[in-house]
């Protein structure tokens, strides 16, 4: 079980989380070239290793929120805080 | 040569003159192709290019030990029961060569065409089904729909009452689906390569591409560099991973997905069924071991381990369908690592880069795909240009908005 460190209700278990994919991705403009959209859609780095990435605490406070974790170990490397 | 009057003479001298089943050579300087990935696509494919004319000096480039990834951790369930044209074609043609596959390479395989049956739970996945099985056999694969009482005569244990969980309605049978024996596909395969000039080398993992003017030229591996003509890769779990040392980026989440077996039982369940109320599917293997499995763990991973909560998701399934499977007590479970594309479809397929070529993104349904994968990424490869087969199978068919989406679940790796 992964425990995840959330900014409101403490570590509590991945079974409270929808897991919301990487969390670097950053939206194009509005007007930007389709192929960047496409990329941004699309197109993943799935690092081997740490992995900054979005969880969902869907059945507890309902932020979404950050966290570094390692794909290779699972461990959470650092926890991040709440998504901007 | 495996025959029936060696087996004879072999068991009058203690079973002492048999070879290793393929040779384990030192790599060559220069190969005219190169294969990253010695599991079921990587050696099928060996197999396939090497029995066209004119390309024999092929290598399989492996990094630990053949048919330790994937190949070796699926729930080995064939079947060709798509939905969409492109993946009906693939997989059926890919079922056809799994039916004459122990033939072809005079090893037994083990393939066993016991059905595939897709349970449905309501009046509008009754229609759904329906619908695929009419595309099916508008596609010449087989499908046939069974009702409840039908089902209740197939599938004695199943629970058939109105007392279910979720009722059943009807199920969506493939009666030429059916089980592999997953090892026997890589080592008929590695065999088959070999005998036909195919380096199998193991213990040799690519570091790197050198890659001159848009072209490749040949890898860097523990093993020293290796050069070559074309470079294949059939990498499944780790293509974003190797992909990356080319510098590509691509449409994939590497995601992890567990399976597991029970204790061995006498032959209770002589099919594959598929709940429709969740994701969950079982067999039982030829040792008596049910062998099941179902969904991913819903979170990026590489480690080739899963948690407890889809173990259990997955088993309260099971139990839903068969209530006598509730005291059984569980073997072992593992897990492995997907290549989840974006649309649920895989990429057999050219790149950017001249003469590299990536079979990939094969979700959770690769085990199936292994004899046709291996088929037309050959051809792939020899041609430089896509079997009509896999033409749909485009690297840049998510830029191009040709997504080939099965569930229609959108642009998510984990929702396929």
């Amino acid at each position: 079980m992964l425990l995840i460190p959330c900014p409101h209700c403490g570590p509590r278990s991945h079974i409270e989380f929808t897991y919301a994919g990487d969390a670097t991705l950053r939206r194009p403009a509005d007007d930007a070239p389709l192929a960047e959209w496409a990329d941004y859609v699309y197109l993943r780095d799935n690092p081997h290793g740490p992995h900054r990435e979005y969880w969902h605490h869907v059945h507890g406070c309902r932020a979404y929120v950050t966290v570094e974790r390692d794909t290779a170990t699972h461990a959470i490397v650092t926890p991040g805080g709440e998504a901007s | 040569m495996y025959s029936f009057p060696r087996l004879v003479r072999e068991a009058f001298r203690r079973h002492s003159g048999w070879e290793p089943t393929w040779r384990s050579p030192e790599p060559k300087p220069r190969y005219d192709v190169v294969i990253v990935g010695g599991g079921g696509h990587g050696l099928a494919t060996a197999y396939y290019l090497a029995k066209e004319p004119g390309i024999a000096n092929v290598a399989v480039l492996e990094k630990g030990a053949l048919g330790l990834g994937n190949t070796g951790r699926n729930t080995t369930i064939v079947r060709s029961n798509y939905l969409l044209d492109a993946n009906a074609h693939f997989y059926e043609w890919s079922l056809k060569l799994w039916e004459g596959l122990s033939q072809e390479l005079n090893f037994n395989v083990m393939f066993s065409q016991r059905g595939v049956i897709n349970l449905a739970h309501s009046d509008a996945q009754r229609d759904q089904y329906r619908r695929r099985g009419n595309a099916m056999r508008l596609n010449g694969i087989d499908a046939v729909w069974l009702n409840r009482a039908e089902l209740a005569r197939r599938v004695p244990l199943l629970n058939c009452s109105d007392d279910a969980r979720y009722p059943i309605v009807g199920g969506l049978l493939q009666p030429r689906g059916g089980t592999a024996r997953h090892d026997a596909v890589a080592w008929g395969y590695a065999r088959a390569a070999d005998a036909r000039g195919v380096d199998i080398i193991q213990n040799c993992e690519v570091t790197g591409f050198r890659i001159e003017h848009g072209r490749v030229r040949g890898v860097d591996t523990t093993r020293g560099f290796i050069a070559a003509d074309k470079v294949a890769l059939a990498v499944a779990g780790h293509t974003g991973q190797v992909a990356a040392m080319a510098g590509l980026r691509l449409p994939i989440e590497t995601h992890v997905l567990q399976a597991f077996v029970s204790e061995p039982l006498k032959p209770m369940l002589d099919t594959v069924v598929t709940f429709g109320a969740g994701h969950f599917y079982v067999s039982q293997s030829d040792k008596g071991e049910l062998v099941m499995g179902g969904d991913l763990d819903f979170y990026s991973s590489y480690a080739q381990r899963g948690n407890l909560p889809a173990v259990q998701h997955a088993v309260e399934c099971g139990l839903a369908m068969f209530p006598s499977f509730s005291r059984l007590r569980m073997m072992r479970s593992w897990a492995g690592v997907m290549d989840m594309t974006m649309d649920g479809s895989p990429i057999i397929s050219k790149t950017p880069i001249e003469n590299l070529y990536i079979d990939g993104g094969w979700c959770y349904g690769g085990f199936k795909a292994t004899p046709g994968s291996g088929w037309v990424f050959a051809w792939t490869i020899a041609k430089d240009e896509p079997h009509p087969l896999n033409a749909a199978f485009a690297l840049d068919r998510f830029r191009r908005g040709a997504v080939i989406d099965e569930k229609g679940a959108g642009p998510d790796a984990k929702a396929h």
